[in-house]
């Protein structure tokens, strides 16, 4: 399996090398880094080329990283049935940024792009119906940014007086907390030490 | 002379009985013929992923049950070994004899209720309440292992919660053994029916190319010939050791796809039997008590398990910074966890690939240039739960 993810992992860069900005595999899974311009190229270049044929797109998952320039990364995950692999592609982008739709080389990145720019606000270009999909009519903001607060705005309830459903500003009688229950202790080297000690095949 | 026609637009849900719970599905209508389906979905939405980025990877699992209430463990188990992978904890053998029972158990709870409710949907009414019987049963091993019929919560990082008793596992193989009796009494009621067929037969069918286009995958996959079951092709826990079948259609229509999950289950009732027969003993959740809890005794006796206890259940435990995706052959497809760790306690982007999220938008594709009557015949054979479709 190993061997088999190397193999695509030479022949992607040997194929793509301008494209590349970063390869690795870790946990026996072959990530790969580009450049949102050439997204559209990289996945034509994967669905068909005859030493990949990721035939399937899985799932497209987006991240927030809110202290980075380059605040929004989406992951594309590709199935190949033939030969038996995974391939996950890495794109990072700013907030404003549009990206290009992949729904023509894969129909079933409709919804899934829908889903991104429901949850992120990212916008997509040549997406032939980019709405809102699991969200609320009406709603705003992006609930999977990390700073959309859990609880959200707005709440939802039966008017008795009205006798329709009304929207109100979220009270709670107690606000959400969010306890930092991590070890005070050990303070920031915690991390590094459980890291170092993995590597001899023991954890702390 | 031609006569000019306006398509009508027709709202199917979010309260329909024939939805499979909240879709709302905006028909446009050629006289019976449907021109367009838009599906609206997110009227389940309860923002699981958002919850999960606030709770430790403890916390997280429950919400694993609520996506797809039919089959729930099958779930939990595709979280907990993204969280083992990243951790790089040995399950002890036990505990993957039980995981792969109880998720066996799950592929039959969810295709008895999708064959018996697709059966409802195109108007038998009996199949439904002899499979709930078999279901209520499936239940109570559900509830008797873990303490609940549906939420169950058993999966943990590095195993399962408790053991299962030994009388448990004599009552399952005994429902092993006397299920394939209930199999052939449905297949009696519904294979060689002639209405059942006449709504089948030649429904939404599936090619190969599309398949795949569309990302189907599990039984719809299956159901249009093409022969991938992770469970076989990429195998996890104890998979690769068990001898069991993988049905395959041939037309890629809703009765093939029926098909699939008859034989489906009666495979899953053998590979449950293999399990119970080489059950071996030991633990059933890793003896590192970093991840997983001393036992009761050890608390009273023991200083260091009762900090290990208290940290456990405040803080949890920290995850290795790394990002994977692991998925398993859930009963509807392959259901997928993308989880991202920032290397606190608490994961930092847990992505869910729900099979039925795909499935659902093949509707449009499936459904045009067919009846009205059909629409419901084709939902059935997709097997949506909303619970994962919205999560």
């Amino acid at each position: 399996m190993i061997t088999k993810l190397q193999k695509l992992e030479k022949l992607i860069n040997a194929e793509l090398s301008s494209k590349i900005l970063n390869s690795s595999i870790n946990y026996d899974e072959l990530l790969i880094e580009i450049k949102d311009i050439n997204l559209v190229d990289v996945v034509q270049f994967l669905k068909l080329n005859k030493n990949c044929k990721f035939k399937q797109l899985i799932d497209i998952a987006g991240v927030d990283y809110p202290e980075n320039e380059r605040r929004f990364e989406l992951v594309y995950l590709f199935l190949s049935h033939e030969l038996n692999i995974r391939i996950k592609v890495l794109i990072k982008f700013q907030v404003e940024q549009t990206i290009n739709s992949i729904t023509k080389i894969f129909p079933s990145a409709n919804w899934m792009e829908r889903e991104v720019f429901d949850m992120y606000g990212v916008k997509f270009k040549n997406h032939p119906d980019l709405r809102r999909i699991l969200t609320d009519y009406g709603f705003k903001g992006h609930p999977l940014r990390k700073d959309f607060p859990l609880t959200g705005f707005n709440e939802v309830r039966y008017s008795e007086k009205e006798k329709k459903v009304i929207y109100e500003p979220v009270k709670l009688e107690q606000n959400y907390r969010n306890f930092d229950f991590e070890s005070p202790w050990e303070g920031t080297t915690y991390i590094k030490e459980v890291k170092k000690l993995d590597k001899d095949g023991k954890k702390n | 002379m031609v006569k000019k026609t306006k398509s009508l637009s027709l709202n199917f849900g979010p309260q329909h009985p024939a939805a499979h719970g909240v879709l709302r599905l905006i028909l446009e209508l050629d006289g019976e013929v449907v021109e367009k389906a838009d599906p609206h979905i997110g009227l389940l939405h309860r923002g699981t992923e958002k919850l999960i980025e606030q709770k430790t990877y403890t916390q997280a699992l429950p919400y694993f049950d609520r996506l797809d209430y039919v089959a729930p463990m099958n779930q939990e188990h595709a979280f907990a070994l993204a969280a083992e992978k990243l951790l790089n904890v040995e399950v002890p053998i036990r505990a993957k004899f039980i995981r792969v029972i109880f998720c066996e158990i799950g592929r039959i709870l969810s295709h008895i209720l999708n064959v018996t409710t697709q059966a409802l949907d195109v108007g038998a009414l009996t199949p439904s309440l002899w499979g709930f019987e078999e279901r209520e049963t499936l239940m109570t091993f559900y509830e008797r292992a873990s303490g609940s019929r549906l939420h169950a919560n058993y999966f943990r990082t590095g195993g399962v919660h408790k053991d299962i008793p030994s009388k448990l596992v004599e009552d399952i193989e005994k429902f092993c053994k006397s299920f394939p009796k209930i199999i052939d009494d449905l297949e009696g009621l519904l294979t060689d029916n002639r209405i059942f067929k006449q709504r089948n037969v030649e429904i939404g069918v599936v090619s190969k190319q599309e398949a795949l286009d569309h990302s189907f995958s599990g039984v719809m996959l299956r159901g249009s010939g093409i022969p991938w079951d992770l469970r076989r092709s990429q195998p996890y826990e104890i998979y690769k050791d068990l001898d069991f079948k993988i049905p395959i259609g041939k037309n890629g229509d809703c009765y093939d796809r029926y098909l699939c999950r008859i034989e489906e289950m009666r495979e899953s009732v053998k590979i449950i039997l293999q399990c119970i027969e080489r059950l071996p003993k030991g633990p059933v959740i890793s003896i590192d008590n970093k991840i997983s809890p001393p036992n009761r005794d050890d608390i009273k006796q023991s200083m260091e398990a009762l900090i290990h206890h208290f940290k456990l259940f405040t803080e949890g435990y920290r995850v290795p910074k790394g990002d994977v995706y692991t998925a398993v052959e859930a009963p509807k497809g392959e259901f997928g966890v993308y989880l991202i760790s920032d290397g606190s306690n608490k994961p930092y982007r847990c992505k869910i690939r729900a099979p039925g999220f795909s499935h659902l938008q093949a509707m449009d594709y499936l459904i045009r240039g067919h009846m009205l009557a059909d629409v419901p015949a084709v939902l059935g054979s997709l097997d949506i739960v909303f619970g994962e479709v919205d999560r």
